[in-house]
């Protein structure tokens, strides 16, 4: 996979599905008209904010709530290209991956990046850099097939390519 | 091993599990629902496949926006019919046949001990509460499962919750949950497996049980369960269902044990916007409330309906609150019927509705408007969950709803209780 570099969008704790994407949307399974409606709950500016940036940082249980996928769904159709948070609600890391967005878990998120930090994740070395403090950041272990699953762009493309588990 | 490693051990035909390891399991149930399953359904396509692995093990359950409110809900209601009928999946529960999915799978006896059950709902973790190993997920981990009928897992390990002592109403197994979690944290059990045990445990209905696995989710949990017991056991009895036993070894492994004493439980109740703000209900008495929602997977059965009705009967809700009630199925709706709920709730001023999710997740039947206040027996009360997003949500249980539903501001339901 290409290196992903991009600017820090900063979120703190427990961001959750609601949060991300509404459940009134989800009659609809047109992901990029529900995009226009990306974190509105949380904050009405955050397409605003994202236009700059690709990646967020967030701190514990990003993702809990509800096993929609449209909320990993959304956050990737607004542009963003990974999240690395302290840890994740497992289901919504799960879907991230099935779905090709590189969902990291690294310690002390919040003192580790400002937002606007420039940064590089490097999925084939297992390797963020913080480019702007010009420092190496240690990620959480990416076991199989967690792995494989996001070199090959997510479940469809694994499964397609593998043709069983 | 625990019971949810012994599960994973069958399931993946190994002797043994232990936690942290990766293993592809069979899985005996797959459900889906009208809002995840047509996501789902597209995935299934664009995977390859063309007919699901066994029909037979696939339930199909609408019950997120039922009846349909808008022309895209009912669209998404009538693709996943025509899927269903095109794939022979026997197990479908339309609108007026069924219920709440978590409600469903248990009533109906399609999630049985020992299984490994998979739902594309965060909430399939309630099923836990008959020893099934029942898990959430996203769409396109559940069309994966509909054409391969496996999905991988890591093992996680087990986190014991030892409830002693008796729960005695007005106090029920929602106070409970709620207090494990303002204990533990909103991600306290976060990846981990929940087993809820003990002595207050064994003695509580398959129902109040459900209300506690209902929430393992809730505290980060991959799933919660209990250990199939006597109940267990007459539950599926009465389906006329065979089931097999598992349950966890005596020297087996728990990553920890918290425990607490049951008679020592107040009236609990969690505060916007996070399930984790949990305080006791008499330390929020008079916040005012516009609405009082009874139903939703974690507390819309027969007994929540009754714990209710008892403080509700012969008095009137006070008259600035709509009092929302949805059995979780129609079978308990048609139960509340036959013993004079149903004629009681609606004397003291409620609306009852039909079996839905709709309004617990702000879809419809009993969305909120700005700067409205809702106590509800459902499990999430984040910001907007119901409606506008300056509204505001407050989980408890079904006594403590009905005696803020009366008072049109939080109440001890102890004042009303006899």
């Amino acid at each position: 996979m290409n290196p992903v570099v991009g600017s820090v969008l900063k979120l703190g704790d427990d961001i959750d599905t609601d949060a991300i994407i509404p459940a009134h949307y989800l009659t609809s399974t047109d992901i990029s008209s529900l995009t226009e409606h990306v974190m509105e709950n949380f904050d009405p500016s955050f397409k605003m904010r994202l236009r700059e940036k690709r990646i967020i940082v967030a701190g514990r249980n990003f993702g809990c709530g509800s096993s929609r996928e449209h909320a990993p769904l959304v956050l990737k159709a607004a542009g963003v290209q990974a999240i690395v948070a302290e840890n994740f609600a497992r289901i919504f890391f799960r879907n991230s991956i099935n779905i090709g967005l590189i969902a990291l878990e690294a310690p002390n998120t919040s003192s580790s990046f400002n937002e606007g930090d420039r940064v590089q994740i490097d999925i084939d070395r297992l390797e963020v850099r913080n480019l702007t403090r010009g420092i190496r950041i240690g990620i959480g272990e990416l076991s199989e097939p967690v792995l494989s699953i996001l070199k090959a762009g997510g479940l469809v493309r694994y499964l397609k390519a593998k043709g069983e588990w | 091993m625990t019971l949810s490693e012994k599960i994973l051990a069958k399931s993946s035909s190994r002797a043994c599990v232990s936690p942290g390891e990766i293993v592809t399991c069979d899985i005996d149930l797959l459900m889906l629902h009208e809002i995840t399953g047509p996501l789902a359904v597209q995935v299934f396509e664009e995977m390859g496949f063309k007919k699901v692995w066994r029909s037979e093990k696939i339930a199909v359950i609408f019950d997120h926006n039922i009846p349909a409110s808008d022309v895209n809900s009912a669209e998404q209601m009538k693709a996943m019919r025509s899927f269903v009928q095109k794939q022979g999946i026997e197990r479908f529960y339309d609108v007026g046949r069924g219920g709440i999915a978590h409600q469903i799978l248990v009533q109906e006896g399609l999630a049985k001990p020992s299984s490994i059950v998979v739902g594309a709902d965060s909430h399939t973790c309630t099923a836990g509460a008959v020893g099934a190993f029942a898990v959430g997920v996203g769409s396109t981990e559940a069309a994966a499962i509909l054409g391969t009928g496996k999905m991988w897992f890591k093992v996680p390990s087990t986190v014991r919750i030892k409830v002693m002592g008796e729960v005695k109403e007005p106090i029920t197994s929602k106070d409970i949950v709620l207090e494990v979690i303002g204990r533990i944290s909103s991600s306290g059990a976060l990846y981990k497996a929940v087993e809820f045990s003990g002595e207050a445990i064994s003695k509580m209905s398959i129902g109040a049980r459900m209300t506690l696995t209902n929430m393992a989710v809730e505290m980060g949990a991959k799933t919660g369960l209990i250990e199939p017991d006597e109940v267990t056991c007459k539950h599926f009895q009465s389906l006329n269902e065979s089931i097999e036993v598992l349950t966890s070894d005596r020297d087996a492994a728990y990553e920890r044990t918290l425990g607490l004493n049951s008679l020592e439980i107040e009236p609990k109740i969690a505060a916007p916007f996070s399930v984790d703000k949990v305080m006791d209900v008499k330390d929020l008495e008079g916040e005012r409330i516009d609405q009082a929602l009874l139903g939703s997977c974690t507390n819309g059965r027969l007994e929540d309906l009754r714990i209710a009705t008892r403080i509700l009967e012969g008095r009137r809700i006070h008259s600035r609150v709509r009092l929302l009630v949805n059995p979780a199925s129609m079978k308990i709706y048609r139960q509340a019927v036959q013993e004079g709920l149903i004629e009681k709730l609606v004397d003291s001023g409620a609306a009852v509705c039909c079996p839905t999710c709709g309004p617990c997740l702000g879809m419809s039947q009993g969305v909120l408007a700005a700067d409205e206040v809702c106590i509800s027996t459902s499990n999430r009360n984040f910001v907007g969950r119901m409606g506008d997003r300056s509204s505001k949500v407050y989980l408890a249980s079904p006594a403590t709803v009905a005696a803020s539903a009366l008072t049109g501001e939080i109440t001890d339901p102890r004042r009303f209780w006899n």
